[in-house]
C-alpha cells in the first residue's frame, strides 16, 4: 500500500514539473509580447511611417527601413519561391524515389536549419565581393536562399497530399505531366503552397544576420537596388544597441511592428493549413 | 474518336521537356547552393587557413592590431552557451511534450501547442533585444547574486559562478538560447510521442502502471531516436544562432572559467566585426570562423536528420 502511494506521488510530482515547464514556456512568450507592447506602443506614431531614420537626438521614423524590408522580402520571395516550388514539384512528381531526390531532400532539410549568418557570408563572397559594394540586391538574394528550403518542403508535402486519382484522371485524358501539374495538381494544392509562401515570408522578414553584410544599412531614402538599403532588422540592431534614447524607442517600435507582422503571418499560415485539413477530413 | 494532331503532340512534348528540365534544374540548384556555400567559405577562409594553419583553432589570441587571430575563444563560447541552452531546454522541452501529450485537457491542447510554435516564430533579433533589456537585468539583480553567494563557494562548481554579476555574459546567452530552442525540442518530442501506438501505452496501463511509468518505460524507450534527433536539431539551432547571442554575450575574446563573465561565440564575432574588419587577414579569419561554424552545424544537423529519417522509415513500415 505504501509503495503504491509512493508511485502515485512520483506520478503527481512529474505532472507538476511538466506543468511548470509548460507554464515557463508560455510565460516567456507572454513576457516577450508584453515587453514589446509596453515599449513599442509608447513609440508608435504616424512619424514612424512618414519620416526617415533620424540622426541621434532628433525626431524621425522608420519609413526607409520599412520600405527596404518590404522590397527585399518581396524580391527574396520572388526569386526564391519559384525555385522552391519547382524543386518541390520535381521531388513530388518526377523524381519521387530517385537517388537525386533523396539527396536533395536531405540537403534541403540541412539548409532549412543552417545558420542564416552562413548564408550572409556566402552571398558576401559571391555577390558583394565581385560587385565591390554592398547592395539591396545581394540582401534580397540572401533572403531568397533562405526562402527556398521552406517553400520546397511545403510544396513537396502538399503535392503528396493530392489524391492519386486526380493525377490518374488527368493522365487518362491524355495530358502530359506538365499539364497535369499546372492544371490539376497546383490548383488542388494551392492553399498548401500559399501556406509555404506565408511561412517563407515570416521566416525571411525577421532575418537580420544575412543582411548585415549584404544589404548593410542606409540612413537615407534609397530605391536603388544596386546600393545599400535600410531595413528594419538591421536598424533595430543598430538603434537598440545605441546609447540614444530616441533611437532605442524607434528600435522598440520597429521590433513591435516586425513581431506582430510575423506572428500574424504564422497564424494565417496555420489557419489556412487547418482549413485545408478540415476540408480533407470532411471529404468522402 | 479522338484525332491526334501530330504538331500538337510534338509541342506538348517540348513543353513537357522544358517543364521537367526546369523542375530538375531547381532541384539541382539546391545542391549547388550547398556546394557554393562550402566552396565560397573555403575560398574566403583560405588566406587565414594557410597563414595560421592548425593553430587557428588552438589559440585564444584575437588581436586585429597585430593581425593575430585564433578561434579558441569563439569556439569555447559557442560550445558552452549551447551546452547551457541544452541543459535547460531538454528537461523543459520534455516536460512540455509530456504535458501536451498526456496531461493537458483536450480543449487546451491546441492553443498551448500553437503558443509554443509561435514562440518558435519570433525572430531572433527580438530575443536579443528582450534578452538585453529585460532578461539580463533580472538575472543581474536576482539570479546571479544568489548564484555567487550560494554556489560560488562550493569547490569545483563554484569556479563557474565567480566574479561580479554583469548581467550580460555566457550564462545569459545560454538562457536566451534555451528559450529559443525550447519550442523546437518540445514540438519534435511531442510529434514523436504522438506516433507511439496507443496499444503499447494501453498495455502498460493494463498492467497497473501510472501515467509517468508508462511515459518513462514505454513511450520514451520507443521514441529514443526521435528524442535524440529533436535535441540535435535544437543543438544545431543553438550553435548557429547569431543575433540573440550578439546582444547579450558581451563580446569579449577571452575564455573565463566563470559563466558570469562576458565571452563571444563564432556567430556573434562575425556579426559584430565583419563589416568593420580591415585587412584581408582579419576578414579571412572571420570567414574561417564561419567555415568552422558551418562544418560543426552541418555535422550536427545532418546527424539529426539521419536519425529522424530512420524513425520515419520505421514508422512507415510499422503502419
Amino acid at each position: 500500500m505504501n509503495r503504491r502511494a509512493l508511485r502515485k506521488a512520483k506520478n503527481r510530482a512529474f505532472f507538476a514539473l511538466s506543468a511548470v515547464a509548460t507554464l515557463t514556456g508560455l510565460a516567456c512568450l507572454a513576457a516577450i509580447l508584453w515587453t514589446l507592447l509596453s515599449h513599442g506602443l509608447a513609440g508608435m506614431s504616424w512619424h514612424l511611417f512618414t519620416e526617415m531614420t533620424p540622426p541621434p537626438g532628433s525626431q524621425g521614423g522608420l519609413l526607409n527601413a520599412l520600405y527596404g524590408s518590404a522590397v527585399m522580402t518581396v524580391l527574396g520571395i520572388l526569386i526564391g519561391s519559384p525555385i522552391g516550388v519547382l524543386a518541390g514539384t520535381y521531388l513530388a512528381e518526377y523524381g519521387r524515389r530517385s537517388r537525386l531526390s533523396t539527396v536533395v531532400r536531405f540537403i534541403n532539410d540541412v539548409l532549412l536549419s543552417a545558420p542564416s549568418i552562413i548564408v550572409g557570408l556566402f552571398i558576401y563572397e559571391i555577390v558583394v565581393v565581385p560587385m565591390g559594394h554592398f547592395s539591396a540586391l545581394s540582401g534580397a538574394l540572401a533572403l531568397a536562399v533562405l526562402a527556398i528550403p521552406v517553400t520546397l518542403r511545403t510544396t513537396e508535402d502538399m503535392l503528396n497530399l493530392v489524391p492519386v486519382g486526380m493525377k490518374d484522371s488527368s493522365a487518362a485524358l491524355g495530358a502530359y505531366p506538365w499539364r497535369t501539374t499546372l492544371s490539376v495538381l497546383y490548383p488542388a494544392a494551392r492553399s498548401g503552397i500559399v501556406t509555404g509562401l506565408l511561412l517563407a515570408i515570416a521566416r525571411i522578414s525577421g532575418e537580420t544576420a544575412p543582411l548585415l553584410f549584404t544589404a548593410l544599412n542606409n540612413q537615407f531614402w534609397s530605391t536603388n537596388l544596386n546600393a545599400p538599403m535600410a531595413n528594419l532588422p538591421v536598424v533595430i540592431f543598430q538603434f537598440a544597441l545605441s546609447p540614444y534614447k530616441d533611437w532605442q524607442n524607434l528600435a522598440w517600435a520597429g521590433a513591435l511592428i516586425i513581431t506582430v507582422t510575423i506572428l500574424l503571418l504564422s497564424i494565417s499560415a496555420r489557419v489556412l493549413l487547418a482549413l485545408l485539413q478540415g476540408d480533407r477530413g470532411s471529404g468522402p | 474518336m479522338a484525332i491526334i494532331d501530330p504538331r500538337h503532340a510534338a509541342k506538348q512534348l517540348i513543353y513537357e521537356r522544358v517543364f521537367r528540365s526546369a523542375t530538375l534544374g531547381a532541384a539541382i540548384l539546391v545542391l549547388l547552393i550547398l556546394g557554393g556555400v562550402t566552396a565560397s567559405l573555403v575560398h574566403g577562409a583560405w588566406p587565414a587557413v594557410t597563414h595560421f594553419g592548425f593553430s587557428f583553432v588552438t589559440r585564444e589570441i584575437w588581436n586585429p592590431v597585430t593581425d593575430e587571430f585564433g578561434a579558441l575563444a569563439p569556439i569555447f563560447g559557442t560550445v558552452v552557451t549551447s551546452l547551457i541552452a541544452m541543459l535547460l531546454a531538454i528537461p523543459a522541452g520534455f516536460g512540455i511534450a509530456l504535458f501536451l501529450t498526456e496531461i493537458c485537457p483536450p480543449l487546451l491542447k491546441r492553443p498551448i501547442g500553437v503558443a509554443v510554435e509561435l514562440l518558435a516564430a519570433v525572430p531572433s533579433i527580438i530575443f536579443g533585444i528582450w534578452g538585453l533589456f529585460v532578461l539580463a537585468p533580472v538575472l543581474q539583480r536576482h539570479v546571479q547574486p544568489w548564484l555567487i553567494a550560494h554556489v560560488g563557494h562550493v569547490p569545483l562548481v563554484g569556479q563557474l559562478f565567480k566574479g561580479p554579476p554583469f548581467g550580460i555574459g555566457i550564462l545569459t546567452a545560454g538562457v536566451v538560447l534555451a528559450i529559443m530552442v525550447l519550442p523546437f525540442i518540445a514540438a519534435t518530442m511531442r510529434d514523436v510521442f504522438d506516433t507511439v501506438p496507443p496499444m503499447l501505452k494501453e498495455s502498460g496501463y493494463a498492467l497497473g502502471a501510472t501515467t509517468w511509468e508508462v511515459m518513462w518505460n514505454v513511450v520514451v524507450p520507443r521514441s529514443r531516436a526521435g528524442i535524440v534527433g529533436g535535441v540535435m536539431l535544437g543543438l544545431g539551432r543553438a550553435l548557429g544562432e547569431t543575433m540573440a547571442v550578439t546582444f547579450v554575450i558581451g563580446n569579449a575574446h577571452r575564455i573565463s572559467a566563470s559563466l558570469l563573465a562576458p565571452g563571444t561565440t563564432i556567430s556573434s564575432a562575425i556579426a559584430n566585426e565583419f563589416t568593420e574588419a580591415v585587412g584581408d587577414l582579419y576578414t579571412s579569419s572571420l570567414i574561417a570562423l564561419g567555415l568552422l561554424l558551418f562544418l560543426i552545424t552541418f555535422t550536427v544537423i545532418a546527424a539529426a536528420q539521419a536519425m529522424l529519417r530512420r524513425l520515419e522509415r520505421r514508422g512507415g513500415s510499422a503502419a
